[in-house]
């Protein structure tokens, strides 16, 4: 497994990201992205009776709301097919018969999925950045950045989640009912259950426990990573804002995000054969 | 295995079991391909032919047994360089609809690290050239078959595993498919190829491999094959006589069966029989209009290992 060979993940990345540019799925994305974050600058706070590109903290969690559906969507729809795809095609056999390991085969799709989902939101998401740019403060900018960043983490860890699932299902129907599981599980369904567990205990089921179970569900994560900077925002979350300081280093987070990313493409990779 | 381990045997299949859960899809199999031979592995759908040319290929563990090629077991990282040398044209080879012929040689020569400006020499050889920019969604059946080829040609391999590789090719198509599998041959290239249609492949593969329910049932060349089976040849007869009257004549030799139809009748009977039943038939006299001999063709052989 250590015998790994760069140029063959770059030959697999590289088509799988042209073949977004080229079916104009980046461009497309990339517009819905910056349809949606336009709308909700422009908006965004239209309750208190104003519009106009205001405040940048209500702005940045007006869109975190957004991407936490929007992305892992996105990504799952992208990456379902990843492999099953091939299988059902019949060029996943013409594929392997190359000199090229399983790894080196998921690696890459995962690697090309990544750039195009994550140019996508770079494009759609900066140009709004930009715009924004020009009124707000450097560390409102940072924030931002940060935004982008972790936005780009989150799908790809649902992308990551995506091709397990397009390893694991036996063909491309299974793999979408998959993909559709996962999104209702983290995104709908977790949050619901924790905060079930929560009322039914009475508060009493543990403190503790609580962040980390937290942690346990990478949507979550992504909406920690983007409130804590802003004190005077956490009213507008739920769950959210019972985390503890101690585990909401970003760079705690940055890495249990990458953990979300490691760990499904190695079940996926145990279960590729 | 006597052969295993000598110089001229490219691939060595010892012992190989397969099984999907319960189902024995190979079932001890044994055989060598030799050097710069073209083997032709025949056998009905289910009969294990694409299963066993998948491990060959080392796209799927055998459950049991060993497969070499040129000596080096067909996984692991050994494998992966021979696999640069070893072109595959897989059975209704689909490609990606959004490319287009010639990018999808080039991006196949990529993962085999050949020179890009290989491929369009190659698209020109299977006489896709024409084609070359178009994308394949507008290929026809035979034109991805075409492209399946080059691409299985990519790298000059040494070794060629191809599956049913003339399905969707009009005649012309199979013509020139051949006469590059002949000068591939004429260079040493050893191929493994599978086919339904025996008429096409017995003139063209030094030896055939019969498999049946995942058991290779023979193995040798189209005239070992056709006696080592002896299967009963037709005689066909038209005559003018009653029914009795032939039965009667044809009495005391030992015949596969007899039926008559009005003034035809059809005798099977092995080849050892076959003078004497003619002899006889010739005691008829003018009641005798005509007799044809059908020798078992291939198709029969076949379906005698097969059917």
């Amino acid at each position: 497994m250590l015998n790994i060979e760069i140029s063959q993940i770059k030959v697999i990345a590289a088509k799988e990201f042209r073949d977004r540019i080229r079916n104009r799925w980046v461009i497309a994305v990339a517009i819905i992205f910056t349809a949606f974050a336009l709308a909700i600058t422009y908006f965004g706070s239209a309750q208190q009776g104003e519009v106009g590109l205001r405040n940048i903290e209500v702005t940045i969690a007006s869109l975190v709301s957004l991407v936490i559906y929007l992305i892992p969507l996105i990504a799952l729809i992208l990456g379902y097919d990843a492999i099953v795809g091939e299988r059902e095609r019949g060029s996943l056999d013409l594929l392997l018969s190359m000199p090229i390991t399983r790894l080196e085969l998921l690696l890459g799709k995962f690697l090309g999925l990544s750039s195009a989902l994550a140019s996508a939101t770079l494009a759609g998401f900066g140009l709004v950045g930009l715009l924004l740019a020009y009124q707000i403060d450097l560390n409102a900018l940072y924030h931002y950045v940060g935004f982008m960043v972790s936005a780009i983490l989150l799908g790809m860890v649902f992308l990551s989640l995506a091709v397990m699932v397009s390893v694991i299902a036996k063909d491309r129907a299974r793999a979408s009912g998959g993909a559709i599981s996962v999104w209702f599980l983290f995104v709908l369904v977790y949050d619901l259950i924790l905060l079930g567990l929560l009322v039914l205990s009475g508060g009493s089921f543990g403190e503790e426990l609580f962040p980390l179970l937290l942690l346990l569900n990478p949507a979550d994560i992504f909406r920690i990573l983007n409130i804590f900077s802003m004190e005077d925002i956490k009213v507008f979350y739920g769950l959210a804002t019972v985390f503890p300081a101690s585990l909401s280093s970003p760079w705690l987070l940055g890495l249990v995000m990458i953990s979300w990313i490691v760990i499904p493409l190695t079940i996926a990779l145990w279960r590729f054969k | 295995m006597k052969n295993l381990g000598l110089k001229n045997n490219v691939i060595e299949v010892e012992n190989v079991y397969k099984y999907y859960g319960e189902v024995l899809a190979v079932d001890g199999v044994t055989l060598t391909v030799l050097k710069g031979e073209t083997l032709g592995l025949i056998g009905h759908n289910g009969a294990g032919k694409s299963t066993l040319f998948k491990m060959m290929l080392g796209l799927i563990p055998p459950t049991s047994g060993v497969i070499n090629i040129n000596g080096t077991p067909v996984h692991g990282g050994a494998f992966r360089e021979l696999r640069r040398t070893i072109g595959y044209l897989p059975e209704n080879v689909v490609f990606y609809d959004n490319l287009t012929g010639l990018e999808t040689l080039q991006f196949f020569a990529a993962l085999k690290s050949c020179e890009r400006d290989k491929c369009l020499p190659l698209l020109e050889k299977v006489g896709l050239a024409h084609a070359a920019t178009r994308r394949v969604d507008g290929y026809s059946k035979g034109m991805r078959q075409r492209l399946g080829f080059a691409q299985a040609l990519l790298g000059k391999p040494r070794i060629l595993f191809l599956d049913e590789p003339t399905t969707g090719l009009d005649p012309e198509g199979i013509r020139e498919f051949y006469a590059i599998l002949h000068e591939l041959n004429a260079q040493g290239v050893t191929v493994v190829i599978t086919s339904h249609i025996l008429s096409e492949i017995q003139e063209r593969v030094q030896r055939l491999a019969v498999l049946k329910s995942g058991k290779l049932h023979a193995l040798g060349t189209v005239q070992e094959l056709r006696e080592s089976v002896d299967l009963p040849l037709v005689i066909q007869v038209r005559q003018q006589c009653p029914a009795s009257t032939l039965r009667g004549v044809l009495q005391c030799v030992e015949l596969e069966s007899l039926s008559v139809t009005g003034n035809i009748a059809l005798i099977r009977c092995h080849r050892a029989q076959k003078m004497e039943v003619l002899r006889r038939l010739g005691t008829l006299g003018d009641a005798l209009q005509d007799v044809v001999v059908k020798e078992p063709t291939l198709e029969d052989v076949f379906l005698g290992y097969a059917g």
